[in-house]
């Protein structure tokens, strides 16, 4: 009986290991190694014709710290994942509330609201662009009807980014608004009705019960945010390419310019590094922290 | 009063509406009229599909059609084959190590393949796929957050049926097929809405990888056509831009409840 079930297990880690296989070798390929690589390549100095390529240790990494520029980006990068986390999490709410309310056109309002999710960075960018553009471009046709003026939206400094912030708060809005929908339907009625009785007031019943009951969906929300906020950047490509002197560029953005533009491989690969560090620290938060203090039952 | 908080939800409601998709109405308004009554809004000018007719004719576009169609087949492929074998493994299967490699699998979830472009890169040339389909394709195929999925529906698989199937004379394979992949179904199509827009519409890895007409994605195509150093102007790349969503567009409009479920399904397990 024992070497039958030995037999048994044998026979399922063999079968498990199989099956792992194929996975694990495409993994191991394009996840495992190339972060040990990247680790690796951090801190080996930029090879040049004359003078090949030396081990520096965290030289690359002092380098990005003294470099003016990789300061403006991490900037850039908070100030972008500091508005765009919380207002499209908040127009998320807004639009899950009404398309889940009592209200005319419901079907068109939801529509509305998802339909950029399915659009490519590159389309939004490009529909975008008919906006921004100075002059032509719809906003400055609408501001030039109250009289203001011409406004270069993309190509000066002080409104480059909220330009590109704005396009992604566009496209993500209503790929979070679903979440909310999905957990707002598992509300009972029987809440509602017993604030009613209780005559709780509309804001009241929406802070006291709706918000702590979605707090889940909002950490789910917010972290998937926090990704999007390194992830999206498609449309610097199109809209500013991360200029005027830098004032829109994005993290991934300058490791894509460091490494594909300025062929400086060691330094695209410090802040690779330094951006999955980032990632790292927020998934054990989620983990170990937040999941612990999200559940009410 | 009710009756002004209902007006005012609508109100807001539709307000809010209107705005999310007027970029899109005005880039439809811009592709269907001349630069000039596009520009000047000038709502009684003629209905043109001359835009689209020039953008066409400006780019391989029904190359990129295919290109992009393949690419989302390829990967697909790749991850129903790999993350079926590798979720049933971790739902049904005991054997040492499993749950180490699982946390090595769920890690990958957090290190995005958009973060480690340059060594990636480095990997697709070493294997002779730089600018090839599958070479785009690839870094996607084993999906960490594909095998959670899978591993999860597979594991709501009432374990009855798991053995009612091996006294038949099943083999371990031949109850993947038979019975745990029919069952999952439901899920395969939520994974197939999520991975297919997702890669429809993903740019700054083919953006690297690809580099001429043969392989190029619409939207590395798209952009490409759309730089401005092209000197295209707003109706043409509206036109264009239109063109290239236009299938994942139709077909979101007419699954919309599929899609939204799929997405849910997708986020919330």
């Amino acid at each position: 009986m024992s070497a039958h079930a030995n037999l048994e297990r044998r026979r399922q880690a063999i079968y498990g290991w199989l099956l792992l296989s194929p996975a694990a070798v495409l993994l191991t390929l394009f996840a495992f190694y190339p972060s040990v690589a990247t680790l690796w390549s951090s801190m080996f100095s930029r090879g040049t014709r004359r003078k090949p390529t030396e081990f520096v240790g965290t030289e690359n990494y002092s380098d990005l710290f003294a470099d003016p520029t990789f300061w403006i980006v991490v900037k850039n990068n908070l100030l972008y994942a500091g508005i765009t986390i919380p207002v499209s999490i908040f127009i998320a709410l807004s639009m899950a509330l009404w398309a889940n309310g009592k209200i005319r056109a419901r079907g068109f309002v939801r529509t509305a609201y998802f339909t950029p999710t399915v659009l490519p960075m590159i389309a939004a960018a490009n529909l975008w662009l008919f906006f921004y553009t100075p002059g032509l471009g719809v906003l400055d046709q609408i501001g030039s009807l109250f009289g203001l003026p011409s406004v270069n939206w993309l190509g000066q400094p002080e409104t480059a980014l909220w330009a590109i912030i704005i396009v992604t708060i566009w496209k993500e809005a209503g790929f979070f608004m679903i979440f909310y929908l999905a957990a707002l339907q598992t509300i009972p009625e029987d809440l509602k009705e017993a604030a009613d009785i209780e005559g709780a007031s509309r804001w009241t019943y929406t802070r006291r019960i709706v918000l702590p009951l979605l707090m889940p969906t909002t950490l789910f929300i917010a972290v998937n945010a926090m990704i999007n906020s390194v992830k999206l950047i498609d449309h610097l490509f199109i809209l500013t390419k991360g200029g005027p002197s830098d004032a829109s560029k994005l993290i991934l953005y300058y490791i894509w310019e460091m490494a594909f533009a300025f062929f400086d491989a060691p330094s695209a690969a410090a802040m690779t590094i330094m951006v999955i560090a980032v990632l790292g620290i927020v998934a054990a938060v989620q983990f170990f922290y937040l999941d612990k203090r999200t559940h009410y039952q | 009063m009710k009756a002004l908080t209902k007006f005012m939800d609508s109100f807001g409601a539709i307000l809010l509406a209107i705005i999310w998709i007027a970029p899109l109405l005005f880039a439809f308004w811009a592709a269907t009229h001349s630069t000039s009554d596009a520009v000047n809004l000038n709502l009684f000018s003629p209905w043109t599909l001359e835009n689209f007719r020039v953008a066409w004719a400006g780019a391989p576009w029904l190359k990129y059609f295919i290109n992009t169609f393949l690419l989302v087949t390829v990967i697909l492929i790749g991850q129903f084959f790999l993350t079926t074998l590798a979720g049933f493994a971790f739902a049904q299967l005991q054997f040492p190590g499993k749950d180490y490699v699982f946390i090595l699998v769920l890690m990958q979830l957090f290190i995005l393949p958009e973060v480690l472009i340059v060594e990636n890169y480095a990997m697709i040339s070493r294997l002779g796929l730089f600018d090839t389909i599958l070479g785009v394709g690839m870094p996607y195929m084993a999906s960490a957050f594909g095998i959670f999925l899978m591993r999860q529906a597979f594991k709501g698989v009432p374990i009855e049926l798991h053995e009612a199937a091996r006294i038949e004379g099943c083999g371990l394979l031949g109850i993947l097929w038979r019975v745990y992949v029919p069952l999952a179904k439901p899920t395969y199509l939520a994974y197939a809405l999520v991975s297919v827009s997702t890669h429809w519409n993903n740019f700054l890895w083919p953006l690297i990888v690809t580099n001429s007409p043969d392989t190029r994605p619409l939207t590395v195509g798209l952009s490409i056509f759309g730089a401005p150093e092209n000197g295209v102007d707003i109706s043409i790349i509206s036109a264009a831009t239109l063109m290239s969503v236009a299938p994942l567009l139709i077909a979101f409009l007419i699954f919309q409840r599929q899609f939204v479920q799929a997405f849910l399904r997708a986020g919330i397990k």
